[in-house]
């Protein structure tokens, strides 16, 4: 069996994975980056908007503690602080640096990065290429690995020597010395040939999960490999209850539903209407946002042109309280034709400035739907976009709690709270990719000795593998997928009962039961029936995590409703869901944690009657205490 | 509304293979990959083909229909007629790994032999000051996706394998052109473009321009001023520095 020896070893090869693996070998560690498609075609080429950092470039106001603050605010009290404060003062110095690689963002008139507004963002904040800004980063850190290797070429004669791709490679186990990380164990798509890789870091950087649903923006590659191979190896996720639904899907033809239209058609100036032609926006303002928002659309048309003497129009709300807000237009009769409602950029921008600023936009409705944005409405509805759980991490090195784990972007979890503002998906890869290939690279270095994966793990992985190529006339993984993309979808989507995610927790049972008994036809190679087969243990653990916990939260807060629960509780703000797999790792297990609290120089950043619609009476003790103290 | 189609797919591995023909199921508003995946769920569960975000954006799903190198995500079913037979096969100019999948590692090999952005040594990240005008036309080759059809039609390399060393294709000359345009790379490519790159194998027939789904203007954007730099430099050198120099004042 194909044998590899690293010092870190990233699955993943999206934003997080290639900024982690950059700074693993920029730290002097042979790093391996393995990755399910081509290199360069991961999921982060799909963001859309920009990536949100306060360089304070298009108004000057903007800092660090504006964006924690709207960071917070959108994630509803519920995010790690310190990744959130992590994460609002690196993101500029990490944007400036792909700068430096080769990246060509747009500019300002002075010859800086131009910054857009977005959704829950105080001042314009995302550094962005039109809207086609994650291909832009995704390209600059494939061309920055390749600098790399010309370098390692020079150097060593081998451009392969220090950063290595194994493309079209998926991992399924990690592999273990006692309670540490020894490798992880994987197949060759292309020849369906298996292989090890003997390393003591492994950063998982896979991405999310939103191919458990049935309508999502999400590729094929969106598992949850990640967050499952975290579980089986001994590692907690948190949060696994709030997923985002994005607002503005695609809704017509039924093949592309779900595929996203970027939030920036609304940062620059789009309007979202229902069938009786109304702003109804405006009467979804919730009273935590009401003094930020518009009230008439006077005022919020007023504010494209001068944001410091208006509020914003209330498109620019959060993505959950936007995603609920069509929900309930279209369920209320209220909805466009094919069952969204209207979002239309054609009536408020020529259509040179609409080319212009949403090109990929233009072309996508063009291609796939047959619609001309510069002349018609779009038809947009929800579409599950998101997960903002995830493993659960060190905010600083991103460790896990698995020694030599580690994880960063959407497979950990924390940074984002229970709803992820526009913008910050992309910095966070930036942020906590480097500081995880940071983290892995110091583990390294402090270890006595190299790990060895026990004896028998290598063999039972790959039995595991080959199980569905040896059963014949077993289930079709299709079908056992597709049904369970329905039952998510139905029963765990974006707004819940306790009956129905019970319900979809016996569906849970059953097609676990079914995934047991897949058969799949055909060679070792490349064959995606087989591939499915596979993920399909991915899936459905992380859906019955997701199921589990949403059934536990008994209250409404960002990417999870409870219609049976409508409101916002500070007792459960204080608590952490965390998941863990079974011993027999048939299913996963939920406790309670306490969130811990804020320190007191990041609160005290805040106004206490903000703070009153969020927190514990012994919180906001804590909060005067802080106040009193400076 | 929904119709079947008539679908002749290439299958085969290692070196051998064959159309086979199938009849499949297409509903309103369905593109040529969705018909795809509609046969692997219900008759062929191992039939290969590449995709992942099915928005035309990551360029992975490229293939041959009806002879045509297209994005199978882009390429909508309406835009055929119901009783015609729709042909799909893989990308020509690569060898076939299983059915519609291609070795594409040529295409990472050249990008390997672009030496890479090389800013100024003392301009640190954060002092970057460029103006919109001077990253448009970078900006426009960044917009390329990486589906590699320009790759597989041009005519330098469809049909000639011996070209393949001498030659990076269209993508990667389109590279070249990004890099000398970008207003803070200070090498000089243009030498090695014509050199080692096989600019000169170019006779601009527009062959790339046409099948990029992105609609980059490859040929007269790029390769043509490419061509165009590479003669000024050698016939007048000061030109190009000139060039050079008043780019920087902006």
């Amino acid at each position: 069996m194909e044998r590899h020896e690293y010092d870190v070893v990233v699955i993943g090869a999206g934003g997080a994975g290639l900024r982690a693996a950059i700074e693993a070998r920029q730290q002097g560690k042979r790093t391996a980056i393995v990755c399910k498609s081509l290199f360069g075609k991961a999921h982060t080429v799909m963001a859309e908007g920009g990536a949100a950092a306060a360089m304070g470039n298009v108004n000057p106001n903007d800092n660090w503690m504006v964006h924690f603050r709207d960071t917070m605010r959108g994630g509803k009290f519920l995010n790690n602080w310190r990744m959130a404060e992590l994460h609002a003062k690196e993101a500029p110095d990490r944007v400036w640096e792909l700068e430096a690689w080769g990246a060509l963002f747009d500019r300002t008139k002075d010859g800086k990065i131009s910054q857009r507004n977005f959704g829950g963002h105080e001042y314009p904040r995302l550094a962005h290429v039109g809207d086609r800004t994650g291909l832009e980063m995704i390209r600059t850190l494939q061309q920055r690995v390749v600098a790399l290797q010309q370098e390692d070429e020079k150097l060593h004669g081998d451009p392969e020597a220090y950063i290595k791709v194994f493309a079209e490679c998926t991992i399924t186990r990690l592999l273990k010395d006692g309670d540490a990380i020894a490798g992880a164990f994987g197949y060759w798509r292309e020849t369906g040939d298996f292989i090890v890789f003997d390393a003591p870091a492994v950063v998982l950087a896979t991405g999310g999960i939103g191919k458990s649903f049935v309508v999502t923006s999400n590729s094929w590659e969106y598992t949850g490999d990640g967050h499952a191979l975290a579980m089986l190896a001994g590692a907690n996720l948190i949060n696994m209850e709030f997923i985002q639904f994005h607002p503005t899907g695609m809704v017509w033809p039924p093949s592309v539903r779900g595929i996203l239209v970027t939030e920036s058609v609304r940062g620059d100036g789009g309007v979202l209407r229902n069938s009786e032609g109304r702003r109804f926006m405006f009467d979804y303002i919730p009273d935590v946002f009401k003094d930020k928002y518009a009230t008439t659309e006077e005022e919020a048309d007023r504010w494209y042109d001068d944001q410091a003497g208006n509020r914003r129009p209330p498109e620019l709300l959060p993505r959950d309280e936007v995603a609920r807000a069509i929900n309930s237009e279209v369920k209320a009769g209220r909805g466009s034709p094919q069952g969204g409602v209207f979002l239309d950029v054609s009536t408020r921008l020529p259509a040179a400035e609409i080319i212009r600023r949403l090109p990929s936009m233009h072309h996508q409705f063009k291609e796939l739907a047959d619609v001309d944005i510069t002349k018609e409405p779009m038809q947009v509805g929800p579409t599950c976009h998101y997960v903002m759980g995830g493993v659960e991490v060190d905010a600083d090195t991103g460790a896990a709690s698995v020694p030599g784990l580690f994880a960063a972007g959407e497979v950990s979890g924390g940074m984002h709270g229970s709803n992820r503002l526009g913008g910050n998906s992309l910095s966070d890869l930036l942020v906590f990719g480097r500081r995880a290939g940071a983290g892995a690279a110091a583990y390294v270095d402090g270890l006595a000795r190299r790990p060895a994966a026990a004896a028998g793990l290598v063999e039972e992985a790959r039995a595991e593998a080959l199980a569905p190529l040896e059963r014949t006339g077993g289930e079709n993984p299709y079908e056992v997928h597709h049904e369970l993309q329905r039952t998510m979808n139905d029963l765990v989507g974006i707004i819940r009962k306790a009956e129905e995610i019970s319900e979809a927790l016996q569906v849970v049972e059953k097609l676990k039961e079914r995934a047991r008994h897949t058969a799949s036809s055909g060679s070792r190679i490349y064959n995606p029936g087989w591939h499915l087969a596979i993920d399909l243990r991915n899936m459905l653990l992380v859906s019955e995590a997701v199921a589990k916990a949403a059934l536990l939260r008994e209250e409404s807060r960002g990417g999870h409703t409870r219609d049976d629960y409508p409101g916002m509780s500070p007792e459960w703000r204080r608590k952490l869901l965390r998941v863990a797999v079974t011993p027999d790792e048939s299913g996963v297990s939920v406790e309670e944690r306490v969130q811990p609290s804020m320190r007191s120089d990041l609160i005290s950043l805040f106004e206490r009657g903000e703070l009153e619609k969020y927190l514990t009476e012994e919180e906001l003790a804590e909060y005067d205490a802080a106040v009193k103290e400076s | 509304m929904g119709y079947k189609a008539k679908f002749r797919v290439w299958r085969g591995e290692g070196g051998e293979g064959r159309l086979e023909d199938f009849t499949v199921e297409v509903n309103e508003g369905e593109v040529v990959l969705d018909v795809i995946h509609r046969l692997q769920a219900t008759q062929t569960p191992d039939l290969a083909v590449r995709w992942n975000c099915k928005a035309g954006k990551c360029g992975s799903c490229s293939m041959e229909i009806n002879g045509k190198p297209r994005l199978g995500c882009m390429t909508r079913m309406s835009t055929f007629e119901e009783d015609e037979t729709i042909t799909v096969t893989p990308l020509r100019t690569f060898p076939v790994i299983k059915d519609l999948v291609t070795d594409v590692s040529f295409n990472y090999q050249k990008a390997r032999e672009v030496p890479s952005f090389t800013p100024p040594a003392d301009v640190k990240p954060g002092e970057y000051r460029m103006q919109q005008i001077d990253v448009e036309r970078s900006q426009e080759f960044r917009k390329c996706i990486e589906c590699y059809m320009c790759q597989n039609v041009c005519h330098v390399i469809r049909d000639h394998e011996e070209n393949k060393p001498n030659f990076s294709g269209p993508r990667y000359l389109m590279r070249i052109a990004e890099l000398d345009m970008h207003p803070y790379d200070v090498l000089d490519r243009k030498e090695s473009a014509q050199e080692d790159h096989g600019l000169s194998y170019c006779n601009i027939t527009k062959c790339c321009t046409e099948v990029c789904p992105e609609h980059i203007k490859i040929t007269d954007n790029a390769l043509i001023p490419m061509k165009e730099r590479v003669v000024d430099r050698k016939y007048d050198p000061l030109v190009w520095l000139g060039s050079k120099i008043f780019k920087r004042q902006h």
